[in-house]
């Protein structure tokens, strides 16, 4: 089997497919980042609702590849409901784990664990990593 | 020629089984070219148009010759041959050097299939003179045409600044005709060659146009360096951007005067190893001609469309292109998606929008997959791409897309 076939199989296209808490939302509460990865076109923006240091929802909206995209519902899934701390810790362990850094092991990335499988496609970790990127802004 | 043959020229192919997709975007190496720099910084590693022992003037005289040698390969004279770091480079000085010569009145005609390093530039310079940027209409199938031209061109156009040879659909721009045209109404032509040079004969003389830039690096050549030619009495008017040694004539102490083009648009030391290199890829390239490299070209791209056009799922954007360029996706996969599945069958090809965003919009796609030839690409080559596309869309079609 590809390497690329066990990556998709997994969790990636069942969340591209089917993206969770997609679309954006006009409402103040939210703040939003958007980033864009020009050399590809990927095209992300994230929005989260923070009340009494909770991150109480995640919504995205944008266009990419399946990566990027999937990514994006992954992390509206996966955050949702975390304290501000707890959010911004699992974001940055995240990252640091696709950019085979030190991380922190004991973390359950829940699905999100699948994208540990696209280190093996260095030129694609960029679009594992954007939406995360912009969801970290959206705390700042 | 035979491809196969020159394949043993380059080394990289002695690292894996490469099949090399990408040559529009940079070509790959012959040792020829590896040698002729590595002979700069082995036996003469000095700097030119500076000492007057026997080294220097030898490394001076092997960069002039150089500059001479790329000369002649585009028909130019030797005082029409700037060097830069690349075509992106040569296009954004011209602008900024033409801009003195420019204002609101003017009109500077351009095209949606330009590539980013010829579009912005003068879009930058319309923006800060108030001079008019005009688009081309493009034909459906996003050709420049000669009618389409005389729609714009008017007696207020400066400037015309149009691509040889799109980077992303391949199409050649009738550029003998609208250069005619052009001058008939004193507009000055910039060219764009960086797809061109590389892969047909490019005879300024001929072509008649005042300005013309290309890149090393898609020519065999290290990267690094580049051409701009212009025509003499054109590079005699303009002023230089960067001041400094080399370039300079006498200096006082309230005034200074520059040396004659093209010296005095290339002060500080240049990239003297690039330069022979870049000397030596034109003498690669003449020994096979460059009517056998186009004629090479056409044929792989017109087997590879003959065998494109028998797939179900692939969109072609430029059927009817004249040169090795193919722009394409997989049917409902972006085409980073599909280019991660190539990568595994050590096919290098590119995805994204390809510095040419206004294409895209043009397609209306987000971006393109995009495959295109050299003279060290074979028929097995395009048998091996076309195996892992008609895979590629297999698979993507079995995971879901």
């Amino acid at each position: 089997m590809r390497k690329l076939e066990q990556l998709y199989r997994q969790i990636i296209m069942d969340h591209y497919k089917n993206p969770r808490n997609k679309g954006l939302k006009d409402d103040e509460g939210y703040q939003s980042d958007h980033i864009k990865n020009p050399s590809c076109g990927d095209d992300i923006t994230i929005q989260s609702k923070v009340e009494d240091g909770i991150v109480k929802d995640i919504r995205h909206e944008g266009s990419g590849c399946s990566i990027c995209c999937s990514s994006a519902s992954v992390l509206s899934e996966l955050l949702k409901g975390k304290t501000v701390e707890e959010a911004e810790y699992i974001a940055k362990n995240y990252l640091l784990m696709l950019m085979d850094k030190d991380y922190d092991e004991s973390i359950d990335f829940e699905d999100a664990v699948a994208y540990q499988g696209v280190k093996q496609f260095p030129a694609r970790i960029k679009c594992a990593t954007i939406a995360f990127k912009a969801f970290q802004n959206t705390l700042k | 020629m035979n491809a196969l043959k020159l394949k043993s020229d380059f080394p990289v192919f002695d690292e894996g089984p490469l099949v090399y997709l990408d040559t529009a975007a940079s070509s790959l190496t012959p040792k020829s070219v590896i040698d002729a720099m590595d002979a700069y910084y082995k036996t003469m590693p000095v700097n030119v148009h500076r000492g007057v022992y026997q080294m220097s003037y030898e490394a001076t005289r092997k960069y002039e010759d150089a500059r001479e040698n790329i000369a002649s390969f585009i028909n130019a004279d030797f005082e029409e041959i700037v060097f830069t770091r690349g075509a992106s480079s040569a296009l954004n000085m011209l602008a900024r050097m033409y801009e003195p010569f420019i204002d609101e009145n003017d009109e500077i005609i351009i095209s949606e299939i330009e590539h980013h390093s010829h579009l912005l530039p003068w879009q930058q310079v319309a923006k800060r003179t108030g001079a008019k940027l005009v688009y081309v209409p493009l034909t459906k199938e996003g050709r420049i045409t000669v009618d389409n031209f005389k729609k714009v061109l008017s007696e207020n156009t400066k400037i015309v600044a149009f691509t040889a040879v799109s980077n992303v659909l391949g199409y050649r721009t009738p550029l003998e005709e609208i250069i005619r045209l052009a001058h008939e109404k004193n507009a000055v032509v910039s060219v764009d060659a960086a797809q061109g040079v590389p892969h047909e004969k490019v005879d300024v003389k001929a072509l008649d146009c005042d300005f013309l830039a290309f890149s090393g690096h898609k020519m065999l050549g290290p990267t690094g360096i580049g051409v701009l030619y212009g025509k003499t009495d054109l590079l005699d008017k303009l002023e230089p951007l960067e001041y400094g040694g080399d370039m300079v004539d006498y200096t006082y102490k309230e005034n200074a005067t520059w040396k004659d083009a093209p010296y005095k648009f290339e002060t500080g030391t240049p990239p003297i190893g690039e330069v022979l290199g870049l000397g030596e890829a034109v003498n690669y390239l003449r020994e096979i001609g460059m009517d056998a490299v186009s004629a090479h070209e056409s044929e792989l791209q017109a087997y590879a469309l003959e065998r494109l056009s028998q797939m179900d799922g692939i969109t072609v954007y430029n059927k009817t292109s004249e040169t090795g360029i193919i722009a394409f996706n997989i049917d409902d996969v972006h085409p980073h998606d599909a280019v991660t599945f190539f990568d595994e069958d050590d096919i290098a090809l590119r995805a994204g929008h390809h510095c040419a965003q206004l294409v895209m919009a043009f397609l209306n796609v987000p971006a393109t997959l995009r495959a295109s030839f050299y003279l060290y690409n074979t028929k097995d080559d395009v048998d091996r791409f076309i195996e892992s596309l008609s895979e590629a869309r297999n698979f993507f079609t079995s995971v879901g897309f």
